[in-house]
């Protein structure tokens, strides 16, 4: 047992962590940790930060390990925001927070998990503290990569590049933590594109299986322009419905936390007015929330149905590259049988431009009529 | 209601002692305890109203209230809210339903769910009189409710202003009932679209459908006209965008939904018979290819007006000049 041992499948990055643990010289006080989506960059930082706790670097088993690890570190500060951008407020708040010094720890350490959110305001209000931290600060950003961090940050922290771990290892850190079957880890991890977190909710959760299974039949199923429009609908619904499986139990885990902190009775009717704000303003949280989660589900919805188009391009060109739907061949077939290698790529190209539109706050739903519409198969 | 005809006021129903009103849309449900009220006037012309809200009751509230009084009057007892009552109240409700007193009307609300479920039970068995109030979501479910509306005051409406007035300002049900009410109170004769014009063309959804309708028609320069003249007067474009799309979506659906009758294809659409005719006439001069090339221009439009393009004004009118350029057959 280890802090490292669910960092999975990122030997180069962990060979600079580790040196840094052990050696002084090889240690700075502002990290960089970049990498796609589901590489664990918040996994690696966190157990970068229990390493540097633990009297015997990280040795996993005592208590500054356990709690760096599991978030509640009275010196390891995690902060993410669900909302799409880290405000100035936010940002003052660290910096102050960060100029205090270790409480039972070794070092002070901040971890902002999604640095790609700070605006260039809130950015330049860390700048400072950054620059110049207090001897035993340190600060660990993470984004997904180098270009989505202000280039002032960027040039003022050490870079760790996490990569996409290979399914193999994602597979087995599925049976080795959560005692999944290996069979369905090895689906899980090839399907989830070696994310993690999501990986796991594919192995463990049989609706997201059929709502993944669902988006990819778009692939071979849009004639007409009837057809077409349909299919964005349908996208549309499926996210809606991966949406409220992962927040509904999320939400209402939250207020429950919330009630009980604040010592309300979680089962009155009413609550007094000052608890009813505290959950008013809980609620717009979530809201602002649900928002961003459902462009991210639509989002992986689309990383999915990529992955068809690119599996059946690999077939078209025989490449020796390991196919992401191994586990739904025939659809693979039956697209590389459809389309020649260039309608493919303009597929993909259709896709791309949906993502990008999406994320640019184009109406979900005519973003994907716009895709769809390039997606129908010739007749 | 200041202004019901004589004629259904002359004939009220006779209101049972028990009453539910039961589905989620507040309208409509708000709408129902205020008629049973009113019918329990007629003959009981000193009825004296009691409401209880779920959020503020105090046990045995409902059961003091019951108790006969010294002076014998008729009363109402309007609980709300059942769907989220405390145990209390809901064990109070069962105890007034096993030996109800006479002289007082029990009218209880539910939204939808499962609390309170052994209340609602027991007040069907004691066959209490069921209103429904359902959501209305569908377009054809605010036509639905708008020409309700206007017929219930005894006003004509023409299919046309009831189109119109949907158009405008049927985002919101409460939004659409208080402008059904207003053109009852304000206007006399029949009310035909000139009137909802009038009350409601400057609504940004009715510009959005204005330019909608002529850019589908393939009439280029109103479209045109329409639309320079909105965003001059300050309208944002990026609704106008939305109804665009919206509405050459529906054509779509409409266009591969095959020959039915317009009644059954508006119902597996979840659109009103009218939208269905309407697309239907609309469809004249389109190929679906064209359609869909039109609807690829929106989008790309909406990159540009939320921030995507330079010109967001010459975004919207290059979609609409692609729109009526397909619907003259590219
Ligand atoms: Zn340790």
């Amino acid at each position: 047992m280890s802090v490292w041992s669910d960092v999975v499948g990122q030997e180069p990055a962990l060979a600079v962590l580790q040196r840094a643990v052990i050696d002084p010289d090889a240690m700075t006080h502002a990290w960089l940790f970049t990498g796609p989506p589901g590489s664990g960059r918040s996994v690696a930082a966190r157990a970068f930060a229990a390493a540097l706790q633990c009297p015997t670097g990280g040795c996993g088993e005592c208590r500054e390990c356990r709690t760096a690890l599991d978030g509640t570190h009275a010196d390891v500060d995690l902060v993410s925001t669900e909302g799409l951008s880290i405000g100035v407020s936010m940002a003052r708040q660290l910096v102050e927070l960060a100029a205090r010094r270790p409480s039972v720890g070794r070092w002070r350490v901040v971890v902002i998990e999604d640095a790609d959110r700070l605006t260039e305001h809130s950015g330049n209000a860390l700048l400072k503290a950054i620059e110049e931290p207090t001897s035993r600060t340190i600060w660990m950003l993470c984004a997904p990569s180098l270009e989505d961090v202000l280039i002032t940050l960027r040039s003022r922290s050490r870079h760790v590049r996490l990569r996409t771990p290979p399914a193999e290892a994602v597979a087995e850190l599925l049976v080795r933590r959560d005692g999944i079957d290996p069979q369905m880890a090895l689906y899980a991890a090839r399907a989830a594109q070696s994310h993690v977190g999501l990986a796991r909710r594919l192995a463990t959760d049989e609706g997201t299986r059929i709502r993944r299974r669902d988006a990819l039949r778009l692939a071979v199923r849009i004639r007409g322009v009837g057809d077409a429009v349909d299919a964005a609908a349908d996208l549309v619904k499926i996210a809606e419905e991966e949406k409220d499986n992962s927040l509904t139990e999320r939400n209402a885990r939250e207020l429950s936390r919330l009630l009980e902190t604040l010592g309300a009775d979680p089962t009155a009717r009413t609550q007094p007015p000052h608890i009813r704000s505290q959950i008013a303003a809980l609620e717009k949280e979530q809201k602002t929330r649900a928002t961003r989660v459902g462009r991210d589900v639509i989002d992986r919805s689309l990383t999915d149905l990529l992955s068809v188009y690119r599996d059946a391009l690999v077939r078209h060109t025989g490449a020796p590259v390991a196919m992401v739907n191994q586990d739904n061949a025939a659809l693979v077939d039956e697209l590389a049988g459809l389309l020649g290698p260039e309608q493919l790529l303009a597929a993909m190209d259709a896709i791309g431009t949906a993502r990008e539109r999406i994320e640019a706050n184009v109406a979900p739903l005519l973003a994907l009529e716009a895709m769809t519409l390039d997606l129908r198969l010739p007749r | 209601m200041t202004d019901v005809p004589v004629d259904v006021m002359d004939v009220p129903r006779r209101v049972p002692p028990l009453a539910l009103v039961s589905g989620p849309e507040q309208v409509i449900a708000d709408r129902a305890v205020k008629g049973l009220l009113e019918d329990l006037r007629v003959s009981q012309p000193d009825l004296e109203v009691v409401r209880l809200y779920a959020a503020s009751y105090a046990p045995g509230d409902l059961l003091a209230q019951a108790a006969p009084s010294l002076f014998g009057g008729d009363k109402a007892i309007v609980v709300h809210d059942l769907d989220e009552a405390p145990d209390e109240l809901q064990a109070d409700l069962l105890a007034f339903l096993a030996a109800p007193e006479d002289g007082v009307t029990l009218i209880v609300r539910h939204k939808s769910g499962n609390r309170g479920k052994k209340v609602l039970d027991a007040l069907r068995s004691a066959r209490a009189r069921v209103v429904e109030a359902p959501a209305i979501k569908s377009d054809r479910d605010k036509t639905d409710f708008a020409s309700h509306e206007f017929r219930a005051a005894h006003r004509r409406a023409t299919p046309g202003a009831v189109r119109a007035l949907v158009e405008a300002v049927g985002q919101s049900v409460s939004e659409l009932a208080s402008a059904c009410q207003q053109l009852i109170a304000d206007t006399t004769g029949t009310i035909d679209e000139a009137v909802v014009e009038l009350y409601h063309g400057g609504k940004v959804e009715a510009t959005g459908f204005r330019v909608a309708d002529a850019a589908v028609a393939g009439d280029t320069s109103e479209a045109l006209r329409l639309l320079r003249h909105a965003i001059a007067v300050g309208v944002d474009p990026v609704p106008i965008v939305a109804v665009l799309a919206q509405q050459l979506r529906q054509l779509v659906r409409v266009g591969s939904a095959g020959r039915g009758r317009s009644v059954d294809v508006a119902r597996d659409l979840g659109l009103a018979p009218w939208q269905v005719d309407k697309a239907r006439r609309s469809l004249n001069g389109w190929t679906p290819d064209a359609l869909g090339r039109s609807i690829q221009a929106v989008a790309a439009a909406d990159f540009d007006v939320k921030g995507g393009g330079r010109d967001p004004v010459y975004a919207v009118e290059r979609a609409v000049l692609t729109i009526t350029r397909e619907r003259r057959g590219g």
